[in-house]
């Protein structure tokens, strides 16, 4: 039995670095058998249970070992909605690898990397034309369409529900596309998984946003029976320490949306956006490390993610850090930021740099006690501050979620961090309301929005069905 | 794509267009702003609500030309199309209470504070403009305003019309004889705000500002609009797409303001000239 993974082959990171093209170049099919000859198709199937979505795992992995991958691949959709999605940017060793059996003696099956091949082949080898079911009657109305939207519409649709999906910004894919980069996930890629819904009869409304140009309430008298609410990521959230509305501190979210919707990557952007000079991120999850490596990939010098706890806890997925470092990126661990310093000119008051950055000043920090939930707590170092010069930050440490649909929703509760309150079926305290990923969670994984679009699809199927 | 049904040229640099967007029109107020894209690679730019047109279903905006993208708008012609036209975004300007009201406008915003003014006397408040502009042939919606307003002064830097000195002069004097308003509303360049902000300071008048920061998505989500204001002895941040665009003058953080508004100057004329010169050899 081979032991490791088969490695995934990837861009080499020299060469990836000065790129916006996807990192890794997905198995072959050779690669993808013999890869799937390591899975040992256990009974007990510990995989299946730690997949927000349930993937039957063993059983496309098998497929896969026949050389059938397109039966695979209706496997994989029979529960999941976005296979090419997934198979890239899911924490596959925090869910399905992390109770892999082989993993116990060896490295795990690489379920991720065969998923992706398989929704790759698919995409690249399918010519059949996606059947539309029969309407039911039914409308439902879906607002956002990122990672939860997306599932909970495609799984109406494919019942025969009426779907209509609005989305405020012009371009439909939320996170999916202002969010995480080409390089790691390309549009076409997104792009083409909303086409397959389109092709369902899904309807998908841009421009609009629900709260302000619509509220859930018109929604109602405009005929859908009930709506789902996946608004996502919503006020990003930022330090509270001194020079944080210097030029050239953003956000993550903007930093990203500037870089991948507004397409400030290419050329000849309209949009425009700091690059070059030295970048800090703030924060180590997985938006930090797409920030980080767009700002590399933008022509910066130096790219530094400051991050107060150290690589143990750090929570971005284990490939994407690994990638990171090989591109270059430098880790700056056990370091908390306590004033972004500005350059002011002293004899030139219409200098255009004044108010511009000029270092990141961080304090040095130690594990403390665990916490309660277990993670050590990091405690400030006394008087070991000390700069970093940059002239670029980027704050990437978690949004809030978005207050426009509950301002405007009477009865919809949410909790003292502003998400929406749900029960297990994902209905919120409004009948006919229903509301899952970073709206309900706070910023989360794409893959358990999935799970939450596909729990509302079902309990929405179940109050609507029989009506 | 949205159609532009009707334009007009007045001045120059500054257009009007009514677009039409019947969801947007249905429920603007004033103090709202939208946000359009001209064309599938362009940015993303906002610009306050003028006029809705219920019946018509459409939205009135006016734009200076002043960059790449607005020099593109202002190429698309009467009954052509733009790309994205989203709204309406931001909080209505606040009108419960208030019965005696000053609205002051600073060049291109007094096309953002006309239709406030309109609201306030549509709802019977006692309206006072006072709009500045820097000279004679930059003076725009004099008859408008006329039409609103129960005093109006027309102020130019350089007394080509109207009075000279700009807005804080008549401001200043009605508030030193004593006259007291329920609420002043400013809208203009972020200098012209900031002294028109410490004139009613000076009187202890309460004074709103219309920030219009650069944004992009304007529901919240990029923090791009992030405004410092300055709240019970501490800075707090607060975010001009949704929790504004209206803030309380005395919180606001001007000076920081100001710099934020110049991260993207340079690029801004490179673009620009660009744009300039390719409708040139068009």
């Amino acid at each position: 039995m081979e032991p490791k993974k088969h490695e995934m082959p990837s861009q080499a990171p020299e060469v990836r670095a000065h790129n916006f093209k996807e990192v890794a170049l997905g198995y072959t099919a050779e690669i993808a058998v013999e890869e799937a000859k390591r899975c040992l198709n256990c009974k007990n199937q510990p995989c299946v249970d730690v997949c927000p979505v349930n993937i039957s795992i063993p059983e496309f992995i098998s497929h896969i070992k026949e050389g059938d991958f397109e039966a695979a691949y209706q496997v994989i959709t029979r529960t999941s909605s976005l296979p090419a999605v997934c198979g890239r940017v899911c924490p596959q060793e925090k869910q399905c690898e992390s109770k892999c059996t082989m993993g116990i003696k060896f490295e795990p099956v690489g379920i991720g990397r065969l998923e992706r091949f398989v929704a790759d082949y698919h995409n690249e080898n399918y010519k059949g034309e996606p059947v539309r079911p029969a309407s039911n009657g039914h409308r439902v109305a879906v607002v956002g369409s990122g990672p939860s939207g997306l599932t909970c519409a495609g799984d109406l649709a494919k019942k025969g529900y009426e779907v209509t999906v609005y989305e405020a910004l012009h371009k439909a894919g939320g996170v999916l596309i202002y969010g995480i980069p080409e390089f790691r996930l390309p549009k076409s890629i997104v792009a083409k998984e909303i086409d397959g819904l389109k092709a369902l009869g899904v309807d998908f409304e841009t421009n609009v946003v629900i709260g302000k140009t619509l509220t859930i309430d018109e929604l109602f008298e405009r005929g859908f029976e009930a709506v789902f609410v996946g608004s996502g990521a919503g006020l990003p959230n930022f330090l509270g320490i001194p020079g944080e509305s210097l030029k050239g501190v953003y956000s993550a979210n903007e930093f990203l949306t500037r870089s991948n919707l507004m397409k400030a990557y290419l050329d000849d952007p309209t949009t425009p956006i700091m690059k070059g000079g030295n970048v800090a991120v703030v924060g180590a999850g997985n938006v930090a490390m797409d920030a980080a490596r767009t700002a590399l990939r933008l022509g910066a010098e130096n790219v530094y993610i400051v991050y107060r706890r150290s690589m143990e806890e750090l929570p971005a997925r284990k490939e994407e850090v690994e990638h990171a470092m090989e591109e270059g990126i430098q880790f700056k661990l056990l370091n908390n930021p306590v004033e972004i310093l500005s350059y002011e000119n002293p004899d030139d008051k219409k200098d255009p740099k004044n108010g511009s950055i000029k270092a990141i000043k961080c304090i040095k920090m130690e594990l403390g006690e665990p916490d309660e939930k277990g993670r050590r707590k990091p405690v400030p170092i006394k008087d070991s501050e000390w700069e970093i010069p940059v002239d670029t930050v980027v704050i990437a440490i978690g949004t809030s979620p978005n207050p426009l649909i509950k301002k405007t929703t009477k009865g919809l509760e949410v909790n003292s961090r502003g998400g929406i309150i749900v029960n297990e079926d994902g209905l919120t305290s409004r009948d006919s309301v229903y509301a899952g990923g970073d709206a309900v969670t706070g910023a989360a994984t794409v893959i358990s929005a999935m799970g939450a679009g596909k729990t509302a699809a079902a309990a929405i199927d179940e109050q609507l069905k029989n009506k | 794509m949205y159609k532009i049904v009707s334009r007009r040229s007045l001045r120059p640099t500054l257009t009007m267009i009514e677009v039409e967007a019947p969801l947007v029109a249905a429920k603007a107020k004033p103090g709202q702003f939208i946000i359009l894209r001209v064309d599938e690679e362009g940015e993303r730019i906002p610009l306050t609500v003028s006029h809705c047109d219920l019946e018509k279903g459409t939205v009135r905006v006016i734009f200076q030309v002043v960059g790449a993208t607005t020099v593109k708008l202002n190429n698309v012609p009467e009954g052509g199309y733009i790309q994205d036209f989203v709204g309406p975004l931001g909080n209505a300007t606040e009108t419960d209470g208030i019965k005696k009201v000053c609205i002051v406008g600073g060049g291109v915003g007094c096309a953002i504070a006309l239709p406030v003014a309109e609201e306030f006397h549509r709802l019977g408040a006692e309206v006072t403009s006072i709009a500045g502009f820097r000279n004679k042939d930059l003076v725009i919606l004099e008859d408008e305003f006329k039409a609103c307003s129960d005093r109006l002064f027309i102020m130019t830097d350089d007394g080509s019309y109207g009075r000279e000195g700009n807005v804080t002069v008549p401001l200043r004097e009605i508030l030193s004889s004593g006259e007291k308003f329920d609420m002043i509303i400013v809208t203009g360049p972020l200098v012209m705000m900031k002294f028109t902000v410490l004139t009613a300071k000076e009187f202890d008048a309460p004074i709103t500002a219309s920030m219009a920061p650069i944004m992009i998505d304007g529901t919240g989500m990029c923090g791009g609009c992030r405004l410092i204001l300055h709240k019970d002895g501490k800075d707090v941040t607060a975010f001009a797409c949704v929790d504004g665009p209206d803030f309380n003058g005395y919180e606001i953080d001007f000076d920081n303001a100001i710099s934020r508004s110049r991260m993207y100057n340079e690029y801004e004329r490179h673009a620009y000239d660009e744009a300039c010169n390719l409708f040139k050899k068009a």
